[in-house]
C-alpha cells in the first residue's frame, strides 16, 4: 500500500469535501432552474422506491419482530408485557425505521448510482453529455436526489408500519397478547415529536444517499477498477454519514422538543 | 535520432482578427499531474477546412479537442471557438456554444441505456422545441447519412464497433453543427469500415462544408481525405483529378512533445525536410 504524506492527505480531503459540497449545493440549486427532468425523476423514483420495496418490507417486518422478541423477556420480568406495543412503536418510528431503511437504501442505491455514473465517466458518456449541451448535474444528479428524498420518506413510513406489524405478530402469536391491546398502546404512545423526528430523518438520509452516491460516481477514475472502488466508497461513506447525521439530528431535535 | 522538437512560429492573434477562423488556439499549455501535455500550442482552423492532428500517443491530440469544447480548461493561453473565448466562459454559457459544435469520441461514447434513435435524437430532445414528427424525420435523415436507418431501435451494445462510430457521427451531425471534432474515428477498425468512416467525413466536409478537427493515428486516412472529394452524383468518394492535389480544404498538424512542429497542407507535408516528420510520414 502506497503511503501518502499527511499534507497530501489533508489537501485531498479538503478538496473532496469542497467538491462534494459544490455537487450537493448544485443539486439543490438546480431545483430552481430549467429544464426539469420529470421523466428522469419518475424513472429514478421507480428504481429507488418500488425497487427497494421488498428489502424495506423485509427489514421493517423482521426488525419489529426481533424488537418485540428481545424486549418481551425483559418486560415479562416486570409484568409489563402490555407495554410491548409502546416500545416497538417508539423504537421503530423514532429510530430504527428511518435508520435501517436509510442504510438498506444506501446499500442498494448509493452503490447503484456510483456504479452507473462511474461507468458513464470512464466511458466518456458524461463528457459526451456535456458536449451535447446538457448539464450532467441537472440531468443525472438532481433527479436522483429528489427521487431518493421523496421515496425514502414513504419507504420509511412503510418500514415503520411493517415493523409494528412484525412486533404485533410476535406479541400475539408467541406471547399471546391481545391484538387490539397491542395496536391501541402502540398508536396512543406516539406524539408529534416522535412522528416528526421519524419523518425528518429520511429527508436528510435521502439527500445524503443520493449526493454521496452521485459524488463518488462522478469522481470515479481509473477504469472498471475505479468504478468498483467508487461503488464501495459510496456505500461506506453514505452509511457512515447516515449514522453521524442521525446522532446530530436526534441531538438537535431533542434540544428543540426536549425529552419525551 | 532526430533533433528535439522546435515549435513552429505562429503569429499571436487578438480577438479582433479571429473571425475567418472557427477555432484559434493561442499559446495554449496544459499539464496533468505535473506532466506537460501541451506546451504553447498555437494554430487556427479556417472556416470549411478539415485539419488532421497527428502525433504519437500522449502528445495531447485528444486534449486539444476537449479544450476546444471547453470540457477542460488550459493552464495558460486562450482558445477561441466561433469567436468566443472558451477559456473565460462559464460552464452554463458553454452549453450554448457546444450546441454549435459536434464531437465524435474515441470510443463513440454512446449512451448505453438509450436506443440508437434516442442517442441520435438526444440533443434535439434536450432542446425540447422539436415536434415528434420533426424529431423522427431528422433522426432518420442523420442515420441515412451514415446508412444505418435500420438500427433505430437497437441498443449500442447490439452494434459493431464501426456501426457505433457511425451512430456517433449521426448524433454529432443531427443539428448540422458549424464545427465537427473527430477523436480517432477510425481507430481499431478494419480497413473497409475505416474507409466508410473516412468517406462520411469527406462527405460532411464537401457537401455541408463543415469545419473539422480530426485526431487520427492513421496517416493513410488523412491522405485519402486530401486526395479525394465527395461526388454527389455517384454519392461516393472519388479521387481528385490528376494535378489537383492540395485543392481540397485539408490541412495537417503534427504534434511532438506537446508542441506543434508542422502545420500545413499535404503538399507542404510531403516536401518537409524535417527528419522527424519524414520518419513520421514514411
Amino acid at each position: 500500500m502506497e503511503l501518502i504524506s499527511p499534507t497530501e492527505f489533508a489537501r485531498d480531503t479538503v478538496q473532496a469535501l469542497q467538491e462534494y459540497s459544490v455537487l450537493a449545493g448544485q443539486s439543490v440549486a438546480n431545483l430552481f432552474r430549467y429544464p426539469r427532468y420529470m421523466a428522469d425523476m419518475m424513472q429514478q423514483a421507480d428504481l429507488i422506491g418500488v425497487g427497494s420495496l421488498p428489502i424495506v418490507v423485509l427489514t421493517g417486518f423482521f426488525t419489529g419482530a426481533v424488537l418485540a422478541l428481545n424486549s418481551a423477556s425483559m418486560l415479562q420480568r416486570f409484568g409489563s408485557l402490555t407495554l410491548i406495543g409502546q416500545l416497538v412503536s417508539v423504537g421503530m418510528v423514532r429510530e430504527l425505521g428511518p435508520v435501517l431503511t436509510g442504510l438498506m437504501v444506501a446499500g442498494r442505491n448509493a452503490s447503484g448510482m456510483a456504479s452507473e455514473l462511474g461507468s458513464m465517466i470512464v466511458t466518456e458518456q458524461i463528457d459526451a453529455m456535456r458536449a451535447l449541451g446538457t448539464d450532467p448535474l441537472k440531468k443525472l444528479v438532481t433527479p436522483r436526489m429528489i427521487s431518493t428524498v421523496f421515496m425514502l420518506f414513504f419507504l420509511t413510513i412503510i418500514s415503520d408500519l411493517l415493523g409494528l406489524v412484525g412486533g404485533g405478530v410476535v406479541s400475539t402469536l408467541i406471547f399471546g397478547l391481545d391484538s387490539h391491546q397491542y395496536w391501541s398502546s402502540a398508536w396512543q404512545v406516539l406524539v408529534f415529536q416522535d412522528v416528526f423526528t421519524g419523518l425528518i430523518k429520511p429527508v436528510l438520509f435521502g439527500f445524503i444517499i443520493a449526493t454521496v452516491g452521485c459524488y463518488y460516481g462522478m469522481s470515479a477514475r481509473g477504469g472498471t477498477q475505479g468504478v468498483g472502488r467508487a461503488t464501495t466508497q459510496a456505500v461506506v461513506a453514505s452509511s457512515v454519514f447516515i449514522l453521524l447525521v442521525d446522532f446530530f439530528a436526534t441531538k438537535l431535535l431533542i434540544s428543540i422538543f426536549g425529552y419525551r | 535520432m532526430s533533433a528535439p522538437p522546435t515549435a513552429i512560429e505562429q503569429p499571436t492573434r487578438s480577438t479582433q482578427d479571429v473571425s475567418p477562423h472557427v477555432i484559434v488556439f493561442d499559446n495554449v499549455s496544459i499539464a496533468f499531474d505535473e506532466k506537460v501535455v501541451l506546451d504553447g500550442v498555437s494554430f487556427q482552423l479556417p472556416h470549411g477546412e478539415t485539419k488532421a492532428l497527428f502525433g504519437v500517443a500522449g502528445t495531447g491530440k485528444s486534449t486539444i479537442l476537449k479544450l476546444a469544447l471547453g470540457l477542460i480548461k488550459p493552464d495558460r493561453g486562450e482558445i477561441y471557438v466561433l469567436g468566443e473565448n472558451v477559456t473565460r466562459m462559464k460552464e452554463e454559457d458553454l452549453f450554448e456554444l457546444r450546441r454549435k459544435v459536434g464531437i465524435v469520441f474515441q470510443e463513440s461514447a454512446l449512451f448505453d441505456s438509450l436506443t440508437v434513435r434516442e442517442n441520435v435524437a438526444f440533443r434535439l430532445m434536450e432542446e425540447g422545441d422539436v415536434s415528434e414528427e420533426e424529431l423522427e424525420r431528422r433522426v432518420r435523415e442523420a442515420l441515412s447519412f451514415v446508412e444505418l436507418e435500420h438500427t433505430l431501435d437497437l441498443f449500442p451494445s447490439e452494434l459493431s464497433g464501426g456501426m457505433r462510430r457511425r451512430v456517433a457521427i449521426a448524433r454529432a451531425i443531427i443539428t448540422q453543427p458549424e464545427i465537427l471534432l473527430y477523436d480517432s474515428p477510425t481507430g481499431g477498425l478494419d480497413p473497409v469500415t475505416s474507409t466508410t468512416i473516412v468517406e462520411l467525413i469527406v462527405k460532411q466536409r464537401d457537401v455541408y462544408k463543415t469545419s473539422s478537427l480530426l485526431v487520427t493515428q492513421r496517416l493513410q486516412d488523412a491522405f485519402i481525405m486530401a486526395t479525394h472529394c465527395f461526388d454527389r452524383k455517384s454519392n461516393r468518394m472519388v479521387p481528385l483529378p490528376p494535378g489537383t492535389r492540395g485543392e481540397v480544404p485539408m490541412a495537417f498538424l503534427i504534434l511532438r512533445e506537446g508542441k506543434v512542429i508542422f502545420d500545413g497542407d499535404a503538399r507542404e507535408l510531403a516536401q518537409s525536410r524535417d527528419e522527424y516528420i519524414r520518419e513520421f510520414i514514411s
